[in-house]
């Protein structure tokens, strides 16, 4: 697939205010040791405010992924059938129960059980729609795996709680020491998801084979002609066209950036508090998130792609 | 669930829409079509259903008329090139159609006065040549030819010269009837959307279909059977074929007796007599023949062609079998020359059918002279699942139509006394004079090439600028691109084209071009005249040149307008009649000097081929009343009975009149009665040509008349063989076989052949560059990748361009699709356009000529001037990396002429919103 | 229940590109259009065409196939584009089983491309909208059209009547005859798609009746 730059950052902020959340609701379960209410309130409410700004972000970005951004009021529509029309009904869900958890702290009260409950079920609720708009094609073997669900989760968690320890330097300095293990730990899962996904694509077996894709069975089969030789929406849309040292290059910077440099970051940090270096950690993972996306829809071979081999 | 965009209603609720029928001009092929007007808008065009030709059908040509209608390529008024500019440099102003009228018509009355063969009229398109070679006539020029001579010349004398007809749309296959068809070398570019049509209903009954071709493409690719052979050598499978059939005796006996010269004798002088009934003789033209391809066995023809011999052996089998096992008889009656009446016809159901593939080498009139005999000893000719005539043919071997054959022919203010091109039947016919010096600037029918019933376009210009035979004056062009894909040796061309002398003159003083579209041609022009499309004028497929007859009898065609034309332009036709008018050519005036026709339509109407003929360019609806098939007065409302019956007229001929038309009395007295043919004598098949032998005596020293000069005799003693032989093409005699090693060949791809605008929105869509073709093997022994750039090299040129694998080709052949690459701005498309980035010519490696024992010679077959352009040898090797990744070579960008509009960059085509 | 499909003649089909030009010109004018051309007489020219006819080659020399390969959307009688469309844009017509876009719907979302797993859709660069063959649902039900003239425009055009219409759930209709007696596939039918195009494999007459048969059938080997 030709990764698409709207969705990639839609998801990739999405993702990030989705462990946001998670981990904020942590802190509201387990508690924060604020010295004041206030301090706590300013906490959530921070937090909560960056995960609707990061998931404003998203939506956005979202908008560029349409052709025809006017209608996307019409794509709740088909909530039966599409994880998409679920996806377009999560989001503002959660955005609106993010914005209800942040205004309840802003008033200095502390959200009902079942707001947070609805919120922590939102985010998730969220994922699954995400992940299953991918998962749900089945014959697009890269995607079609609980792996792609349990990935977008692993990365914005991992995402999401180096951001929640970002912010809790700032806002709540106590959780600095939770988070930042938590965070070190979830770096590591996504690696272990991404790696699981890696190992998984490596060893994929097509489904279809140029040979089913035009019905004859031969063991030599190729394309000399796809009848367009300018270009076609099926060439832009479903090829990367990117060459195999450019996606080693992209694979190296999901690594590097996505997992390596923050974990080697969070350490050199640690226990220090250090608010630069844990910036810098978030920065490494919100760029190596986009690569990490990026080669998510790369990685992804779509069977018409047997019909776009060859011009002449 | 609530659909908001009604997809079954119309779009355009109110719209006036409108059907009219006219004949299609996208290619050669000519078929009917409907033109649905949506607003005056074209919406669609689809075939016409009620035509016989396509049957409603169309091809993707046809349907993307409207991107022809809609090109930016387009001329739309008349230019000539800026005071002062040069040649070339692209600079033109816009010029009155009567400023055009009046600088030709001093220019050409000039001419004409003085020495009229200064004046060259050439033209691509080749089905309206009863007009322009009437205007040649009457102007008095020999030097008038349309496309044919590096099309398929070969083809059509190869085969009148030995059967009467020929392939191409004088004749085809049967298929509706053969078992077995044989389809050799490339063939997909003519009567195609019927081939199609026919191939389709064949394959579907059970037909076998064997393609011999050294690619696997076009029709090729549906054939039951692909066998590979190396281009140039088909005559030498056809020898081992002829070798085989004799050898088994698997021939028609009653029909070679009674249709041909098979059992004729030769005499001591190498000319044929009638034998007396059951005369036996060794020298027989079977058994001249019989010992012509004695040697000829399928091992010989494998060691040439590539094909295993076991394959030749069986192939001869399978096609006797075919002929003779699976023959069939229908119960028509006829009555042949003799007077004896048959009740039926013999079907012999093995069809064959070859064009260009045989014909563009310089063996190839040899080569179709073995396949109509291999024919005639199957007993397949005008017979039920073999051959078929359509009219006018069969004609008398030669028709009797003949070029001038002395300078006293040529005289100033006088029209030729017959024909410009035609059929010499023997060396006093030529087109020379007694030292044997060309009358023709193409040497047409002069010793170099005697039989070039097509003329030698692709040595005009060469011959024009060197002033060999002699020097001319106006070259007018119409619809031929010579300065790119329709001319051999491009580059160089190109430079003649602009080439002045010592006194600066232009050494081609002025070159009129009439197209309807800017081509890389109309850069050289001084003057440019803008055509109209095809849906825009009148146009009449007459019997008088190429119809689109059937097998069951004559049929032509017209077009009408449907469209108003677009910005000031006119039909080249309306051109032709205003000069012909402007120049009182005889013809075209009246006894007191008036002008005899007002324009196209009324000369269409109203000239007879003799005053009171009753022939004339249309058959149907003739005679005042319009009853008239064929023959009869001028009909004042012809044109309006063609309007109403889809603008197609076809005489279906009594059956007894449909086989055997060689000898069917019948037939050829109707064919008399109708100007086909002159003659009520049966057309016997000449498989021991007399006429050929003819020219060997005269090279001989044989022959009372016209003789060849010195260095030529040996060249026509050879090639003037009475019989068919296999030689290997020209060129290779020039060539180190070595250091070029393949074959290099072109196709051109169905959406685009015979269609001179591939310049189309939709179509280069499809193909905006071509690669050339290379079967891996091939391409990774000199480390070529897939998709890599290369060069591939003849001796005359190199091109470089990129590569594609291909398993469909065989491995010492290479190929690309012909006329897809294009010069940098030609055709007003964008200078980075793909096709002049990407896209190649091939022509470039290509040579017009050949030096032969010392002298300069056409590249072309030495018995019909045939281009040789399937001879080309090449080599290929790797590009290197920091070569840039474009095509070579590259011209400056041609400039927009006034009048063209801007290219669009968004198109969405929608007829009748604007309304 | 109807379901209209294309039955594609591989025995047959000489690609020609006839369906592809035919099928733009009828569209691009109806309601399915206007089709955009991007940079028409540019480089790389680009525009949507609802059918594309593409060439394969099967074997290697000189045992080789070449095959014309027309396609377009193959109207699922399952079609994955149809669930996953967010608006109900993408739909498949109870009546006669044609899969088509509502374009006044229609976000260019282009997710029912991605769950296309034959190409078959193109979006439409200029208005931003999914197309794809609609079956010339627009022809084929216009009753001011002769009976015979009401298919699509890709089936009038073909030269080579390569291209049947018709209803294969009717099983005296020519396309079901014919996917029964010419043994009509489905286009990878392991994605459970039930793609309602068939086609038609090539059949070779390897020779005419008669004692050569064999003869010729060793020759090949």
């Amino acid at each position: 697939m030709n990764p698409a730059w709207a969705v990639i950052f839609l998801t990739v902020l999405c993702g990030a205010a989705q462990g946001l959340t998670v981990a904020l609701l942590m802190a509201e379960f387990v508690g924060t040791g604020h010295a004041t209410p206030g301090a706590a309130h300013r906490f959530f409410m921070g937090g909560a405010l960056i995960a609707l700004a990061l998931s404003v972000g998203g939506l956005i970005a979202s908008f560029f992924h349409l052709g025809r951004p006017e209608r996307a009021w019409r794509t709740a529509a088909q909530w039966r059938t599409s994880w998409l029309s679920r996806e377009v009904i999560a989001l503002p869900v959660f955005m609106l129960l993010l914005a209800r958890y942040a205004w309840v702290h802003a008033g200095g009260a502390s959200p009902a059980t079942i707001l947070m409950l609805l919120l922590f079920a939102a985010a998730f609720a969220l994922w699954i729609c995400t992940a299953m708009i991918y998962a749900g094609i089945p014959f697009i073997r890269e995607w079609s795996s609980p792996l792609t669900f349990i990935n977008f989760v692993a990365q914005g968690m991992a995402a999401g709680f180096v951001l929640a320890n970002l912010w809790a330097a700032f806002a709540a300095p106590r959780w600095v020491p939770i988070y930042a293990p938590i965070a070190l730990c979830l770096i590591v899962a996504a690696f272990a998801v991404r790696m699981m996904v890696l190992a998984r694509n490596r060893n994929l077996r097509p489904q279809t084979t140029v040979q089913s894709a035009i019905g004859i069975q031969a063991p030599k089969v190729r394309q000399v002609a796809m009848g367009a030789m300018g270009g076609t929406f099926n060439t832009r849309e479903f090829f990367h066209g990117k060459t195999a040292q450019v996606m080693m290059g992209i694979k190296w910077t999901m690594m590097g950036l996505g997992f390596a440099l923050p974990l080697v970051l969070l350490l050199a940090g640690w226990g220090m508090a250090q608010v630069l270096l844990v910036a810098a950690a978030l920065l490494a993972i919100f760029l190596g998130q986009l690569a990490e996306r990026w080669y998510f829809f790369a990685e992804a071979n779509h069977p018409q792609n047997h019909y776009y081999q060859s011009i002449a | 669930m609530t659909v908001l965009h009604n997809p079954i209603a119309t779009p355009t609720p109110g719209a006036v829409t409108e059907v009219k029928t006219t004949t299609c001009y996208m290619c050669a092929c000519r078929c009917g079509i409907r033109v649905h007007l949506r607003d005056g808008e074209i919406r669609y065009i689809d075939g016409n259903p009620e035509h016989p030709l396509n049957r409603g059908v169309i091809c993707a040509k046809g349907s993307s008329g409207i991107m022809k209608q809609k090109s930016p390529a387009r001329l739309s008024i008349p230019l000539k090139r800026k005071p002062g500019s040069a040649r070339g440099d692209g600079d033109y102003v816009e010029a009155t159609w009567d400023e055009v009228f009046e600088t030709l018509t001093t220019r050409l009355s000039h001419l004409r006065a003085t020495d009229p063969k200064k004046f060259a009229l050439f033209t691509g398109r080749d089905q309206m040549q009863a007009l322009t070679g009437l205007f040649a006539r009457q102007f008095g020029t020999p030097n008038y030819a349309a496309h044919g001579g590096f099309c398929s010349v070969n083809m059509a004398a190869g085969m009148i010269y030995t059967i009467g007809g020929s392939f191409w749309e004088f004749g085809g296959p049967d298929l509706d009837r053969a078992k077995l068809f044989v389809m050799i070398g490339t063939a997909e570019d003519h009567h195609s959307n019927p081939l199609k049509i026919a191939l389709s209903k064949f394959k579907r009954s059970g037909g076998r279909f064997i393609s011999i071709n050294p690619i696997r493409t076009g029709y090729s690719a549906i054939a039951d059977e692909w066998i590979p052979i190396k281009p140039g050598t088909d005559g030498a499978l056809l020898m081992a074929l002829i070798h085989q059939l004799l050898k088994h005796d698997q021939i028609d006996h009653d029909f070679l007796r009674n249709c041909t010269n098979a059992f004729d004798i030769v005499g001591a002088d190498g000319l044929t007599r009638r034998a007396v009934p059951e005369e036996a003789s060794p020298e027989r033209v079977l058994e001249h023949l019989r010992t012509r391809v004695a040697d000829c066995t399928p091992a010989w023809a494998s060691e040439i062609t590539g094909v295993p011999a076991a394959r030749i052996e069986l192939l001869a089998r399978e096609l006797a079998h075919a002929a003779f096992e699976q023959s069939f008889t229908l119960p028509v009656q006829w009555t042949d020359t003799e007077g004896v009446t048959h009740d039926h016809v013999v079907g012999r159901p093995v069809a064959f059918h070859a064009m260009r593939g045989l014909a563009a080498h310089s063996n190839g009139f040899h080569t179709i002279r073995a396949l109509s005999i291999l024919m005639t000893l199957l007993g397949t000719i005008d017979r039920p699942g073999g051959f078929r005539h359509k009219a006018p043919f069969p004609k008398a071997i030669p028709p009797n139509v003949k070029p001038p054959n002395k300078w006293g022919d040529i005289q100033p203010n006088t029209p030729l006394g017959g024909a410009p091109l035609g059929f010499p039947a023997n060396p006093d016919e030529l087109a020379v004079d007694p030292e044997g010096n060309p009358l023709r600037i193409d040497k047409g029918f002069s010793w170099e090439h005697p039989l070039s019933a097509h003329g030698l376009m692709h040595n005009v210009i060469t011959n024009a600028w060197r002033g060999d035979p002699y020097k001319i004056d106006t070259l007018m062009i119409f619809m031929a691109n010579m300065a790119w894909n329709s001319t051999m040796n491009t580059s160089q061309v190109r430079t003649m084209l602009n080439d002045r002398d010592v006194e600066g003159n232009y050494k081609i003083p002025f070159i009129v071009v009439c197209d309807a579209f800017a081509s890389e041609m109309t850069q050289f022009a001084d003057l440019i005249l803008p055509d109209t499309t095809y849906l825009e004028r009148h146009d009449a497929m007459s019997l008088l040149d190429r119809p689109i007859s059937e097998f069951d009898g004559p049929v032509d065609s017209v077009r009408v307008p449907v469209v108003p034309p677009s910005g000031n332009t006119k039909p080249f036709q309306e051109v032709l009649i205003e000069l012909a008018g402007r120049l009182k050519f005889p013809a075209f005036t009246n006894a007191d000097g008036s002008r005899k026709f007002k324009g196209y339509t009324d000369f269409i109407i109203n000239f007879e081929t003799a005053p009171g003929s009753g022939l004339g360019f249309l058959g149907g609806w003739r005679g005042a009343d319009g009853t008239a098939s064929i023959k009869g007065a001028p009909n004042p409302n012809q044109w309006d009975m063609y309007a109403k019956n889809n603008c197609v007229y076809h005489h279906v001929l009594p059956e007894s009149q449909q086989y055997m038309r060689n000898w069917n009395r019948d037939y050829l007295h109707q064919a008399k009665e109708w100007g086909f043919n002159g003659s009520l004598e049966p057309i016997r098949i000449q498989i021991y040509s007399d006429v050929l032998q003819k020219f060997r005596m005269a090279a001989l020293g044989n022959w009372p008349g016209k003789q060849p000069p010195e260095h030529l005799r040996e060249r026509v003693a050879h090639h003037f063989d009475p019989l068919p032989f296999w030689s290997p093409p020209l060129e290779l005699a020039v060539t180190d076989a070595a250091a070029y090693p393949l074959n290099a060949v072109t196709q051109r791809p169905m959406a685009m052949y015979h269609s001179w605008d591939s310049q189309n929105a939709w179509l280069r869509q499809i193909h905006s560059h071509n690669y050339l073709m290379v079967n891996p093997k091939t391409a990774q022994a000199e480390g070529i990748a897939d998709g890599g750039w290369m060069w591939v090299e003849s001796q005359w040129g190199k091109v470089r361009c990129m590569a594609r694998y291909t398993e469909a080709v065989e491995p010492g052949t290479v190929w690309t699709w012909n006329a897809i690459g294009k010069s940098k701005g030609a055709w007003n498309l964008d200078a980075d356009a793909d096709e002049s980035r990407k896209g190649f010519l091939l022509n470039h490696l290509i040579s017009e000529e050949l030096q032969i024992g010392g002298r300069s010679m056409s590249n072309s077959d030495p018995i019909t001037g045939q281009a040789g352009w399937y001879d080309v040898r090449v080599r290929i090797r790797k590009a290197q990396a920091d070569e840039p990744a474009e095509s070579s070579p590259q011209f400056a960008a041609q400039k927009r002429l006034p009048g063209m509009s801007l290219p669009k960059r968004i198109q969405q085509y929608f007829a009748g919103k604007a309304a | 229940m109807t379901q209209l499909a294309l039955v594609i003649d591989l025995n047959v089909c000489v690609g020609c590109h006839a369906c592809v030009t035919s099928c733009k010109q009828w569209n691009t004018s109806g309601s399915a259009g206007p089709l955009v051309d991007e940079n028409p007489y540019a480089k790389d020219p680009t525009g949507t065409f609802f059918n594309r006819v593409q060439t394969f080659e099967v074997g290697e020399f000189p045992n080789t196939q070449t095959v014309h390969f027309p396609k377009s959307c193959l109207h699922c009688e399952d079609p994955p584009c149809v669930p996953v469309c967010p608006t109900g844009a993408s739909y498949k017509r109870a009546e006669d089983g044609i899969v088509l876009v509502d374009y006044d719907k229609c976000i260019g979302c282009k997710y029912c491309a991605w769950a296309c797993p034959y190409g078959a859709r193109e979006l439409d660069e200029e208005r931003k909208v999914m197309t794809k063959c609609t079956l010339c649902v627009d022809r084929i039900y216009d009753e001011t059209l002769p009976q015979a003239e009401r298919k699509p425009a890709c089936v009038l055009a073909c030269p080579t009547n390569a291209r049947l219409f018709g209803d294969i759930h009717d099983e005296n209709s020519e396309v079901t005859q014919a996917i029964i007696n010419r043994d009509g596939y489905q286009l990878m039918p392991e994605l459970k798609t039930r793609p309602a195009n068939h086609y038609l494999p090539r059949r070779a007459t390897n020779a005419l009746p008669g004692p050569l048969a064999e003869l010729i059938a060793e020759a090949r080997l």
